[in-house]
């Protein structure tokens, strides 16, 4: 670790005043519901955290994840400052320069040296049982990489809807097999999905060298793509706790307490909600964040709604509500944050696709693709156009 | 003989697996190129709302994300006959372009750069030097020998730091990289420049669409509506189609104009000009298909007068001796091959499955080609069980994919032809086209860009020249963006502010039975979705995508596709086997989009519902 840089050594390379970090670390902070000393705190357990090892494989999956994140803003995540300073990103489909079997000694190597510590990160669904090789990478199937990789890693992040959720292609009929990560997990506490069947095919890795037997925890964040801004404040985050970690200051049951998969839904003190999001970023059961946060819900409050896309009501800002929106079930910091911008320069340019004008997918849910949110599969009950009675 | 496998073939979108045979002197004498992910999007669609098909076909990739959705809400407004308004036609071609200038500057910098530049060279460069080339080049305005330094500083000190991150294990030092250590150092500061531009310039996409990836689109125009108050003035902040809105989308069509214009063109020639081998190698077809897009008037895709494209469809077919032998570009001219397609002539369109992971239900069999309006597929997959080469090498009883003597598929990928003929889609069968089409503009680019390299225009049709094609292309979109530009602001100026006609997005006032075809130019080539529509549900949805085309196997008369052919052109020598940067080079002149080329259909429905898609 001794040569490695820190991140706030590897900013001021680049020219981020330590100010600009500070400034960076409170929005983060405060958008992660930290208040005042913790903020102090976040900043500095940031800026001494060295590059972590990153991980990244992709399975049934568009690349859409990879190009959100290729979208994020600075001045301290932006995508160069992440890829070149933050973490070591040592094996990435997309982004690598080596193919083949340089690529693989690439993923192998990294595996190897940073055991116990890498972060998982994985887009796509997995495809299992009888369709297991429906989806290979380097002559093997993605559930043998999947399964290779969880063994070793100190956090998964199962990252878009497909890989938390299943995705599009576990939409109805599901013609592929398809399956998010945890439901593949042989783990018989964990319930994402009701409606999904649950697939048992995954050994729930353990964290290296803990006793009793710690599970890996894992993060899912959703969403169709994910906001660039939630999937880099998560790995900030993270990084934060596995610099206190290395430290000493904090054990691996603290890390868990603040990551708890098991007691997310009895432990209101966790950071995950019970679906294992980020709580600060996707708020909790029954707070429909879409929707509140919306330029167009002061006109919802007075009961003003747009009758079709472009016509006079639309124009005036008023409510999508009638078009089909699902704000109101969606839970996803779009409206909050924006999209594609910085969200520290001060909201100068906030956009999303209720204030551009069309009606929100829900696409941060499960099963949103065939709109059974909360766990139901039932096909076509109601399509994106449907106004909800 | 030895086999040489490539995968992860990495820095393109998705999973794709190239197998070569190289001789004992290092040449390749055969290529197969498989698709190895298959998710079957079409078998999702069937029996939905056709209004909602775009946003799953969005899904099938979200590097060339726009595209599908915008091929799908084509493909259901020709099926319905749904005129769009003037401001939306303009919107639309504002976004397609958008897209490709943003994609293709991307594939320069980020997928392909790496295997022209040597970044660990750049770490001897002399930045004042590099700051004396850069003003040769270009205007670009940073081009100060400190900026050079800082960059060469923060590349070292990465690079001192041990952790090489996505730069790891790569081929530094390898005897085919070319470019002076200035160069290379131009180049990697470029390589972090456009990181930072392209997630600039697709705000114009979350103006009009909400979000990049993954936006919103709909039918019967586009859903950003322009923001006024009660009386139809424009008023700022009701959407984000307001005067700031307007005066953001201005500034990024003037930055990707620059950044096009003073980096990515004079960094492509520049490289080129120390590559010229790379001119006479890596055309293995000398077909070219494009379906054109940007419609420039008002006229219905199903009228008697269909609206002129800017960039115009066509088919070019090299005019070959009676042997079969490819007659040499001297004796003809582009003008005069150049052919009109017909996207609804059964004749015209066909896809093949010899060599897929799927079948064909009687009457059709393996070797039938069908039109994509009567296509079906049945996945079929008889692969590997367990893992196989690379994974378990050859040298281990490891099975190779393209395993003749087992079985003759190999791939997700099915094989399209154009009358029967495989073609190469892309910006170099754009640029052809335009070029064949007597495009003034085109002709005077690609005269000077070639004559600056001082190469001959039958030099166009190599890996070489395919990339210099994507240049052109790219700086042909960015002008024409401008001239849609003042359209619309004219257009919402003098109170013209529809953006959507409402009249057939109710299903009630439908047919019980249409069917349509939508089509744009991706990227990466030719995009088609066709569907039918039967009592207001999909009942039969396909798309042929450019990847397909390009990467797509044999077809049942042993002819390659454009991958396979252009690297088993005996031109490409692997200078070390264990290396393969030269194949890298080639495939990657193609932009790979392997999510997309995957096709598949519902095995269930035999009879009259066919969906096919690809994902």
């Amino acid at each position: 670790m001794s040569n490695q840089q820190t991140f706030l050594e590897a900013l001021e390379e680049r020219g981020v005043s330590r100010r600009s970090f500070m400034k960076f670390c409170a929005i983060t902070a405060s958008s992660l519901a930290l208040a005042g000393t913790h903020a102090r705190l976040f900043a500095a357990a940031l800026a001494s955290a060295p590059k972590p090892t990153v991980i990244w494989l992709s399975f049934q999956q568009c690349t859409g994840c990879s190009e959100s994140i290729l979208r994020s803003f600075g001045p301290a995540l932006s995508v160069e400052n992440l890829i070149l300073n933050v973490i070591s990103l040592d094996y990435h489909e997309t982004l690598q320069v080596a193919a083949g079997d340089q690529a693989e000694k690439c993923r192998k190597d990294a595996m190897q040296a940073a055991h116990g510590s890498y972060v998982l990160i994985i887009d796509g669904s997995i495809p299992a049982n009888d369709k297991e090789f429906w989806a290979c990478i380097a002559g093997n199937s993605a559930l043998a990489h999947l399964q290779e990789a969880v063994n070793g890693a100190g956090l998964v992040i199962a990252l878009g809807t497909c890989a938390a959720f299943g995705g599009v292609p576990a939409a109805l009929p599901n013609p592929s097999n398809a399956y998010g990560y945890t439901d593949l997990l042989v783990d018989t506490k964990l319930v994402v999905n009701p409606k999904m069947e649950h697939k048992n095919l995954i050994e729930v890795p353990m964290v290296p060298g803990s006793n009793p037997p710690k599970p890996v925890p894992f993060v899912n964040i959703s969403g169709c793509p994910p906001m660039a801004t939630v999937i880099t404040s998560t790995i900030a985050l993270y990084l934060t706790k596995v610099k206190d970690l290395l430290d000493g200051k904090i054990t691996i049951d603290d890390l868990l307490k603040v990551l708890d998969r098991y007691n997310a839904t009895t432990n209101p003190m966790g950071i995950l909600d019970y679906l294992y999001r980020p709580k600060p970023f996707y708020g909790d059961r029954g707070d429909p964040v879409v929707h509140t946060d919306c330029p167009r819900f002061p006109h919802w409050e007075k009961q003003e709604f747009a009758k079709s896309y472009g016509d006079e009501g639309a124009r005036q800002g008023y409510c999508l509500l009638n078009l089909g929106c699902r704000g109101p079930q969606a839970r996803n910091s779009c409206t909050r944050l924006g999209w594609n911008t910085d969200p520290n320069d001060g909201g100068l340019f906030k956009n999303s696709p209720t204030h551009a004008g069309h009606n929100c997918l829900g696409c941060s849910e499960p099963n949103f693709w065939d709109t059974g949110f909360d766990g139901g599969r039932e096909r076509f009950r109601q399509g994106f156009y449907s106004v909800q009675k | 003989m030895n086999k040489v496998i490539v995968d992860p073939i990495t820095r393109i979108e998705g999973h794709l697996h190239i197998e070569t045979d190289v001789n004992d002197l290092g040449v390749i004498t055969g290529a197969y190129s498989s698709g190895t992910m298959f998710r079957g999007i079409e078998q999702i669609l069937q029996d939905r709302d056709p209004r909602e098909a775009w946003a799953f076909t969005q899904r099938i990739c979200g590097v060339c994300t726009t595209v599908h959705a915008m091929a799908s809400i084509r493909a259901v407004e020709n099926a319905l006959k749904y005129p769009i308004p003037t401001n939306a036609r303009l919107i639309r071609n504002i976004i397609t372009a958008t897209q490709a200038v943003q994609d293709q500057v991307v594939h320069f910098y980020q997928l392909t750069s790496p295997d022209w530049m040597d970044v660990v060279s750049a770490l001897k460069a002399d930045p004042a030097q590099a700051s004396s080339l850069q003003k040769c080049l270009s205007k670009w305005h940073n081009n100060s020998t400190a900026y050079f330094a800082k960059v060469k500083s923060t590349l070292s000190k990465f690079v001192s730091a041990g952790q090489l991150g996505i730069f790891n294990n790569a081929y530094w030092g390898h005897p085919a990289y070319k470019l002076p250590p200035e160069l290379n150092l131009v180049l990697f500061a470029h390589y972090l420049e456009a990181l930072e531009w392209q997630r600039e310039v697709v705000k114009v996409h979350a103006i009009f669409c909400g979000r990049n990836p993954h936006g919103n689109y709909v039918i019967g125009g586009v859903p950003c509506a322009v923001s006024t108050d009660d009386y139809g003035n424009l008023t700022p902040g009701n959407s984000s189609l307001d005067q700031d809105g307007l005066n953001l989308i201005g500034s990024l069509i003037q930055s990707m104009n620059e950044f096009v214009t003073q980096v990515h063109l004079p960094d492509l020639l520049a490289v080129a000009r120390f590559y010229p081998d790379w001119f006479t190698r890596g055309e293995g077809l000398g077909n070219f298909l494009s379906f054109g897009d940007f419609p420039e008037d008002d006229n219905p895709s199903w009228g008697a007068k269909p609206p002129k494209l800017a960039v115009p469809s066509g088919a070019i077919l090299w005019p070959r001796t009676a042997t079969g032998r490819r007659l040499p570009f001297k004796d003809f001219r582009l003008a005069d091959v150049v052919q009109s397609i017909d996207l609804n002539d059964p004749s015209e369109i066909q896809e093949f499955v010899s060599h897929s992971w799927f079948d064909y239900q009687p009457p059709a069999g393996k070797s039938t080609g069908l039109h994509p309006y009567d296509g079906q597929t049945h996945p079929n997959y008889n692969g590997p069980t367990e893992a196989y080469a690379p994974h378990k090498p050859v040298c281990d009883g490891g099975e190779t994919l393209y395993n003749p003597g087992v079985r003759a598929e190999y791939s997700w990928l099915k094989s399209p032809r154009w009358r029967s003929q495989p073609m190469e889609v892309g910006p170099l069968a754009r640029i052809a086209v335009l070029y064949a089409r007597g495009d003034a503009n085109t002709e005077a680019l690609v005269n000077q860009s070639l004559a600056q390299v001082n190469q001959p225009l039958s030099a166009l049709f190599s890996t070489m020249g395919r990339l210099l094609a994507e240049g052109l292309d790219t700086k042909i979109d960015a002008d024409m963006l401008k001239g849609w530009y003042a359209q619309l602001v004219n257009n919402i100026k003098t109170g013209e502010i529809a953006t959507h006609n409402p009249e057939l997005f109710d299903p009630a006032t439908w047919p019980t039975e249409a069917s349509g075809v939508g089509f744009t130019e991706a990227p990466r080539g030719a995009l088609g979705h066709w569907v039918k529509i039967k009592d207001k549900k999909i009942a039969n949805y396909q798309t042929v995508v450019p990847t397909t085309w390009n990467a797509g196997p044999r077809d049942p008369d042993g002819r390659p596709g454009a991958y396979e052919a252009a690297l088993q052109d005996g031109k490409h020598t692997l200078a070390i086997p264990g290396q393969p940067l030269e194949i890298l080079r080639t495939i990657h002149s193609f932009n790979p989009c392997m999510a997309c080329a995957v096709h598949v259909i519902d095995p269930r429905k035999e009879e009259t519902l066919r969906v096919k898609v690809q994902g």
